[in-house]
């Protein structure tokens, strides 16, 4: 073998025991991850959480959810397409994972919103306008009020509602259950306790016609 | 020229030559794993480097690509080129190293400005620490530099 051949050899090689270890590390991390929803199950639905679609649809998509994270955003009119073919099967449970500055305040206005029979319309003018209060480093909350106000909001009341000490328990059991499933990212989706592996819109929607035809069966 | 040389075989002229190739590409190799796993270990692992794996990082990733075309073109004059970056990133891994010792205390860095340096996690498979690692990587590439020096470009 000539010195050429030994070189390129050598870096296909490289490369390919670069990709080798990149899948073999993916899989073990995609078992864990399964492994950890599994085994704590209890802690990705709660009572308290909002959930958009039929209650008793038998494919639950749970999301911890953002309202400053520009991916979430990103992932919103995918995820809502999603829940739109499966109108009688399929619902999305929230759960609020407050990472960035301010995301706390916005979880409050969503759940007074919530109060107010105003969660979806609220949370899609917040997601819409988000690049206007959501800097993450000096966020503007009054903006996203306003933007809350024009999609129907009375924030006169939202506002006072919006101190309730249940929405602090609210904030904190979703930060405790987001560190116990080792939820580091948002948005994080489980289907039907199962960890969504690949992120992105398409896979989330194979998996949940995956559990919807399971159901149907 | 030939003459000085003429009490030596043609084989041993070849021996010598195919040594300071190898050491080439020991070199190379050294570069290559070091890159390769500098780059499991952020963007697959996800483990975040710290500022001073950042610049070891900017000295690694281009001997690699480097030394890969030196040891393909069996240029004998790479080390003017590989050493002086070899050199700074055995001077930036030495100096991490103490401070992942605690030779050099680490001063205090205000939150949010990446991982630390001298943290306990700076490890790979649970116990061999990045940057004497990193440190080792960068010396034996000097040397197998050196020693791929060839008299006659010298």
């Amino acid at each position: 073998m000539n010195r050429r051949t030994i070189v390129v050899l050598t870096g296909i090689s490289a490369l390919a025991i670069f990709s080798g270890a990149t899948v073999f590390h993916q899989n073990e991390q995609n078992k864990r991850a399964r492994a950890i929803a599994a085994s704590r199950s209890e802690a990705l639905v709660r009572d308290h959480s909002p959930i958009i679609g039929p209650a008793t649809a038998p494919v639950t998509i749970v999301e911890f959810f953002d309202p400053s994270c520009e991916a979430c955003r990103a992932f919103y009119p995918p995820l809502k397409q999603i829940l739109g073919l499966f109108p009688n099967d399929a619902r999305l449970v929230i759960r609020y994972a407050a990472f960035h500055e301010g995301s706390d305040v916005a979880v409050r206005l969503l759940e007074a919103a919530r109060l107010q029979g105003k969660f979806e319309p609220v949370m899609e003018a917040l997601l819409e306008f988000q690049p206007e209060w959501a800097d993450h480093d000096k966020p503007d909350l009054e903006k996203a009020w306003a933007r809350a106000k024009d999609a129907g909001l009375d924030i006169e009341l939202g506002k006072r509602d919006a101190a309730r000490s249940e929405f602090q328990t609210t904030l904190d059991k979703d930060g405790a259950d987001a560190k116990a499933l080792e939820v580091s990212r948002t948005p994080t989706f489980f289907v039907n306790g199962q960890p969504l592996t690949e992120f992105g819109p398409r896979p989330l929607y194979e998996m949940v016609k995956r559990e919807v035809e399971k159901a149907r069966k | 020229m030939k003459g000085s040389l003429s009490h030596m075989t043609n084989s041993d002229i070849a021996a010598s030559g195919n040594d300071r190739w190898l050491y080439l590409f020991i070199a190379w190799i050294i570069a290559l794993a070091a890159s390769l796993g500098a780059l499991f270990i952020g963007e697959v692992v996800g483990q975040a480097p710290c500022s001073l794996c950042w610049h070891q990082r900017a000295f690694m990733f281009p001997l690699a690509v480097l030394l890969a075309v030196a040891s393909f073109r069996a240029d004998a004059g790479a080390w003017r080129y590989g050493l002086p970056l070899a050199a700074i990133g055995m001077a930036i891994a030495g100096f991490h190293s103490l401070l992942y010792a605690g030779f050099i205390p680490e001063g205090i860095q205000p939150c949010s400005q990446g991982p630390s340096c001298a943290s306990a996690e700076m490890t790979i498979l649970g116990m061999l620490p990045l940057p004497y690692l990193s440190l080792a990587a960068f010396m034996t590439i000097a040397v197998a530099l050196i020693g791929s020096r060839s008299k006659a470009a010298s």
